[in-house]
């Protein structure tokens, strides 16, 4: 459907934006543009449409090589959707979602039921926004009408430049959601181009993701994830999907028991000698009711103080419902690098640790790698 | 004074409107010719790759309207006389007004069009927009508020000027001013003050209006928002 050819574009102040990228998106694929900002991945969606000047190579649409078309026809033929959305302000919901058949000349009594068609279809009520204009729209809303413009002339390609780059990630979820149901339903082709991973994953059929204007992986989402090609890909993909899993982990999913624990009331020297014993540099210690008090370190035994003048006050706890990712960044501003979970009466519940993180992360990647074939 | 003034308004009522009449008709004329010569200036300059041109007419544009009047006056009447064409009266004075008038209509042509929102234009543009469909249905509709509180300026600000035209003998409500200082009659000279200053205002509200009317609806509605 669409096949670009060695695509290469250079800048007239000689940047290479896209080098030599040669690519297909079948008909009725969902196909993502991935990559860092400045990747190239905008440019090469931008030359189907001939928004962008291609330097040389060739682009087909159905076979059709865009350089011999109509610029204008050939953009009135794909939806065209971006971040910014671009709703025209001057014009009511109806007019803006009626661009293209008005721009190709249909009669004027199918706008009307066009745009409502679309507007029911985007999940907004034709009778109440129709003749709304974008102004009078919610941030939500007005990305569901760029979307409802962007099929104005049931275009049978789209492109779509993050489009929903802009709204908050609660509304960008859902729509992405209820795009997916859409896109089962009409089948387009469409390039879209994101730099979110997780976007890419939840939505693409293929990724291409791409890197400084080359295109360094094209393939569907599991094989991205479970063979990366190189080093970059699995960096991009890796690093930044891991981080983003931790939001699902709460502290309390994840915590230790304390591995030493005392009583203020402790020997020190029995204390020293089971971190020893254990190999660690911490112990916890709790009052007669497993209140968290502080940390010993062993460095600090060696001042044969009580356990409870040597203690290192804890800067912060934590309690057990914190998303991990919040937990992890409390745990880089405690001393200790460790950080204590408590329930609301300062009860001692456990610990968190570097090292239980790290497993999480390694545990993370194994999982990807069973079940992201099962992603899709 | 003021009495004299009155009375003078009284006897002749007839000779106020004609003036007036006169120089609403120099104002509309000069401005029209302004509006039209502006925006498409505006619209020529605001295209890709003109900045270096744009500012160079924005620039020339000021300097214009630094020019006393009366030597713009004294200079077109030179010009027009070399040409042929009457160079006292209606002619001059409306060139004079019309060069002043560019200004506003020509910077604020210019500054609405380039601030459009370059989504608008991608979006338009992307849908398949030519750069004509471009102009006339995003460009020009988003810019008309701000190019009509231009024109606004401009005559506002021109009906003050038009009343020196008739120093060289355009008529208007210039008239009973000159009268006045050259008769030591102070009440020719209020009567004609006062006419220019009312002119002014009710012109004003007028192109207030005018404004507001010619505002794309979507522009004006604001807020309203339900999810």
């Amino acid at each position: 459907m669409i096949k670009l050819e060695n695509v290469t574009k250079v800048y007239q102040d000689g940047t290479k934006a896209v080098k030599d990228l040669s690519l297909e998106i079948e008909k009725g694929e969902f196909c993502i543009f991935l990559g860092p900002s400045g990747c190239g991945k905008t440019t090469s969606m931008k030359m189907i449409n001939r928004l962008i000047p291609l330097t040389s190579g060739k682009i087909f649409v159905d076979g059709v090589d865009v350089m011999k078309l109509d610029p204008n026809e050939l953009r009135r033929g794909i939806g065209y959707a971006i971040q910014n959305i671009g709703l025209f302000p001057h014009l009511t919901v109806m007019e803006n979602i009626a661009t293209v058949p008005m721009l190709q000349k249909w009669p004027k009594k199918k706008w009307r039921t066009r745009a409502a068609e679309l507007l029911h279809l985007v999940g907004m009520d034709p009778g109440t926004f129709l003749d709304r204009y974008p102004s009078e729209l919610s941030g939500g809303q007005q990305q569901r009408v760029g979307v409802a413009r962007c099929l104005g002339a049931d275009p049978p390609i789209l492109l779509m430049d993050e489009p929903f780059g802009a709204i908050d990630p609660i509304t960008r979820a859902k729509l992405q959601d209820e795009f997916l149901k859409i896109q089962s339903k009409i089948k387009k082709t469409i390039a879209f181009v994101t730099h979110d991973i997780n976007e890419a994953i939840k939505m693409g059929d293929r990724i291409a993701l791409l890197r400084q204007g080359e295109l360094i992986q094209y393939s569907d989402p599991a094989t991205l994830l479970n063979e990366p090609k190189n080093e970059f890909v699995r960096n991009f993909v890796g690093a930044d999907r891991v981080l983003k899993g931790m939001r699902l982990y709460r502290a309390r999913d994840v915590m230790q028991e304390p591995p030493l624990m005392f009583t203020e009331d402790e020997n020190p020297s029995t204390v020293g000698e089971q971190m020893r014993q254990n190999m660690l540099n911490w112990a916890m210690l709790v009052d007669k009711k497993k209140r968290f008090l502080g940390w010993i370190t062993y460095a600090d035994l060696e001042k044969s103080a009580s356990l409870r003048e040597i203690m290192v006050e804890p800067a912060v706890t934590t309690s057990p419902e914190t998303p991990l990712n919040e937990a992890i960044s409390l745990m880089l501003n405690s001393a200790i690098g460790n950080l204590s979970v408590v329930d609301d009466e300062g009860h001692l519940l456990g610990v968190l640790t570097f090292e239980i993180i790290r497993n999480i992360l390694s545990q993370e990647s194994d999982d990807k790698k069973s079940d992201g074939g099962v992603k899709k | 004074m003021w009495v004299q003034a009155y009375e003078y308004l009284l006897r002749h009522p007839d000779k106020i409107l004609e003036w007036t009449l006169q120089h609403l008709y120099i104002i509309l004329v000069a401005n029209a010719c302004a509006v039209v010569i502006g925006i498409l200036v505006g619209i020529y300059i605001s295209g890709k790759g003109r900045e270096q041109l744009a500012d160079t007419v924005i620039y020339m544009a000021s300097i214009m309207m630094t020019i006393p009047s009366l030597a713009l006056y004294g200079i077109l009447m030179g010009i027009l006389g070399a040409l042929t064409l009457p160079s006292i009266g209606f002619l001059p004075v409306v060139i004079a007004l019309t060069l002043y008038g560019l200004l506003p209509i020509i910077r604020n042509t210019y500054t609405a069009i380039r601030e459009v929102d370059p989504a608008i234009i991608e979006a338009g543009r992307g849908m398949g927009m030519s750069e004509s469909q471009i102009l006339f249905k995003l460009k020009l509709p988003l810019a008309v508020p701000v190019i009509m509180a231009g024109l606004r300026q401009a005559i506002v600000m021109n009906i003050g000027i038009a009343a020196i035209g008739s120093y060289i003998g355009a008529g208007g409500l210039g008239q009973p001013i000159f009268r006045g200082i050259a008769n030591y009659r102070v009440d020719l000279i209020l009567v004609g003050a006062v006419f220019v200053s009312l002119l002014a205002i009710i012109v004003d509200i007028i192109m207030a209006r005018v404004e507001r009317l010619t505002t794309p609806k979507g522009l004006k509605v604001r807020g309203k928002t339900n999810d």
